[in-house]
């Protein structure tokens, strides 16, 4: 596998992963299990209301900077390697 | 100064700084008018995508919306925010590694194809059509209710101003007039909701307001709900939108329409690099996340501060006809509230059962009143009227340039005249600019019947038609012309054949062939939640053929892995 495909490959994985915290957040806390959390409550707000009305909001924005970071790392990685192949 | 004076001095501002901004930015190529030069910091596309992205529907409907579906209502506040992240993730990075000007452009190129880029314009232009609709009565409506003139007269002046920016700079006006209604926009949005939740809750930051107590020591959802169930309303907290499956549907529309609309899109194309794409697209969510968790609270509060007006535990105490305040007098003449005395004992009830005397109360009230409701200064409620137009111009400008471009740069200079100059595809593109603000405006002007329900409607059909032929083109290396071409026609083909036998032909009632009825929609589907099933026919659709199909040429695999690395 030439580094390329493995930049890709890196790159799928964390999307991925982040994708899976994505659902977990939207439609796992604030739909899918809204009901069970909402017996759970966060100062007068029910927990999957919360994550249906704020919480997931708050976890969008910390994914893609998240991400941002993350992907500018192997960024860095794979342009060192690009140096030391010349 | 009176209200109505007030009004005119901070929107007339307003005014005078896009024109400004127009004057100061104007576009001397196509480069420019494109795309802005290429060269916005990441922060200040951000601040732009995010005027972009929130409508009128997002600044006026919202939190009205929120307030009478409660939990119902999350869909929108996920759906419109959820989208960011696919589109950080899947999308804009590598289109900007592309460097095109439009997304049919990428979309042309990817599928070594005129008819796909073609048909991504019929796409493009349906889904952008049916959203500013939307936009321009938006903009009559502000104007009408807020300065006391005419719908027509008012629809006229943003069109005008529009034209300005929009004609002269093209992108790049459009870029920093929508930085600026952005700052007027969230200022007007956030100072009457901080006033109101440290009235009710002593927090002065509304989020945190929302999960706060009142004075009475009861927390402010648990009191909303115990209210509104003794009245006969449904659950604030846990009232589900049809169903939980219907919301699955809804949310996952909403959000890949969000990664698939042009304009939004677009607004990456602007900054210089894969890498302040994927910011920018964090720094958009993070001005859009400033207004988008701030409405849940208004609406808690504005449903709680309207119901506590006018019922009482007892009865008899409700508040009387005769004694009702000022702003309620104010929306009764606008016809968006409605009181009929049933019982005729001069009080009113407004309850969720057969014995509710509001008979209307229109969801769009709840921002614009809120501030009357509230008791706050005349300056602040002029400065909602400010944001409110903000809001409307700033998405009908990047819908229009999409609009534009797509007609100048696709289908003049891609298709059918690609010998022109630059100099004069830039004239043709202005040309498009204000031929698109006339169609625009003229829809304003005699707005259709199914003007209502578009905007919704314009997601479902970015989400069945756009989003999946762009992530098929970056994600998969054998995704052929015929694969993607089939995927877009059958799509957008089936959503819309599913909106239009629900709710008609165009939205004509009498033409609906199975019936706006929940025991025929498909596994309990609303139609404006189909977008997404539509999606999924256009993967499936286009997976099969591609089969059967040749490979793309080797130049495309080449460009494939070229728009991977950053």
């Amino acid at each position: 596998m030439n580094k390329d495909q493995s930049y890709w490959k890196e790159n799928i994985s964390l999307i991925i992963k982040c994708l899976v915290i994505w659902f977990t957040v939207s439609y796992g806390f604030g739909i899918i299990l809204v009901d069970s959390l909402n017996t759970i409550h966060l100062g007068g707000y029910k927990l999957g209301f919360w994550f249906a009305q704020q919480g997931s909001i708050y976890v969008f924005v910390i994914l893609i900077f998240y991400y941002a970071f993350k992907i500018d790392e192997i960024d860095q990685k794979y342009s060192t390697l690009n140096d030391q192949v010349k | 100064m009176s209200l109505q004076a007030l009004t005119f001095l901070i929107v007339g501002a307003t005014f005078v700084v896009y024109i400004g901004i127009a004057f100061w930015a104007r576009a001397k190529s196509t480069n420019e008018f494109y795309i802005a030069g290429g060269d916005i910091h990441p922060v200040a596309n951000g601040m732009a995508t995010a005027a972009d992205w929130m409508s009128a529907a997002s600044f006026i409907s919202m939190a009205g919306m929120i307030a009478f579906l409660g939990y119902g209502g999350s869909v929108f506040l996920m759906g419109w925010t959820g989208g960011y992240v696919l589109l950080a993730l899947l999308i804009a990075p590598y289109l900007r590694k592309h460097g095109s000007f439009t997304v049919p452009e990428f979309i042309g190129d990817r599928y070594y194809s005129k008819t796909a880029r073609v048909v991504a314009v019929v796409c493009l232009i349906i889904a952008s059509v049916t959203y500013v609709i939307g936009q321009m009565k938006g903009i009559g409506v502000a104007f009408s209710r807020f300065l006391e003139v005419d719908y027509d007269q008012g629809l006229t002046i943003g069109m005008i101003i529009v034209f300005i920016y929009a004609v002269m700079g093209g992108m790049k006006g459009i870029t920093y007039t929508q930085i600026a209604q952005y700052v007027i926009m969230i200022i007007a949005y956030t100072i009457p909701a901080i006033f109101i939740s440290f009235m009710l809750t002593g927090n002065p930051i509304p989020q945190f307001g929302l999960g706060g107590t009142l004075e009475d020591g009861s927390y402010l959802l648990d009191k909303l709900d115990h209210i509104i169930t003794d009245l006969g309303f449904k659950e604030y907290t846990t009232n589900a939108r049809l169903s939980l499956f219907n919301m699955f549907f809804y949310t996952l529309s909403l959000m890949i329409g969000t990664a698939g609309l042009p304009h939004v899109i677009m607004r990456f194309f602007t900054v210089p690099s894969v890498k302040a794409a994927r910011s920018s697209a964090g720094w958009a969510l993070v001005f859009i996340a400033i207004l988008y968790t701030t409405a849940p609270a208004v609406a808690a509060m504005a449903r709680l501060n309207l119901i506590t007006t006018i019922d009482q535990p007892e009865q008899e105490q409700n508040l009387a006809y005769e004694d009702r305040p000022s702003w309620f007098r104010n929306w009764e003449k606008t016809g968006l509230l409605k009181f009929e005395d049933k019982n005729g004992d001069g009080f009113i009830q407004y309850t969720g059962t057969e014995n509710n005397e509001m008979v209307k109360v229109d969801r769009d009230i709840m921002v614009l009143a809120n501030p009357e409701i509230a008791g706050l200064p005349n300056w602040v409620i002029a400065l909602v009227a400010a944001g409110g137009l903000a809001a409307a111009l700033s998405t009908a400008a990047g819908l229009l340039l999409a609009i534009a471009s797509s007609i100048s740069h696709d289908l003049l200079k891609g298709v059918f005249r690609p010998d022109i100059s630059e100099k004069a595809e830039l004239r043709y593109s202005r040309i498009a600019m204000a031929a698109s603000i006339a169609v625009a405006g003229y829809f304003g002007f005699n707005p259709p019947d199914f003007a209502a329900g578009t905007v919704a409607l314009a997601f479902g059909l970015a989400a069945s038609s756009i989003f999946p032929a762009l992530m098929m083109g970056i994600f998969s290396k054998t995704m052929n012309k015929e694969g993607a071409i089939a995927g877009m026609l059958a799509g957008i083909g089936v959503t819309l054949l599913y909106v239009f036998q629900h709710k008609g032909i165009m939205f004509i009632e009498s033409t609906a062939f199975l019936g706006n009825m929940e025991p025929n929609w498909f596994l309990g589907i609303e139609p404006n939640a189909f977008g997404a099933i539509g999606a999924i026919v256009n993967f499936s659709v286009a997976y099969l053929v591609a089969k059967k199909n040749p490979q793309p040429p080797m130049e495309v695999r080449e460009m494939i892995e070229r728009i991977r690395l950053p």
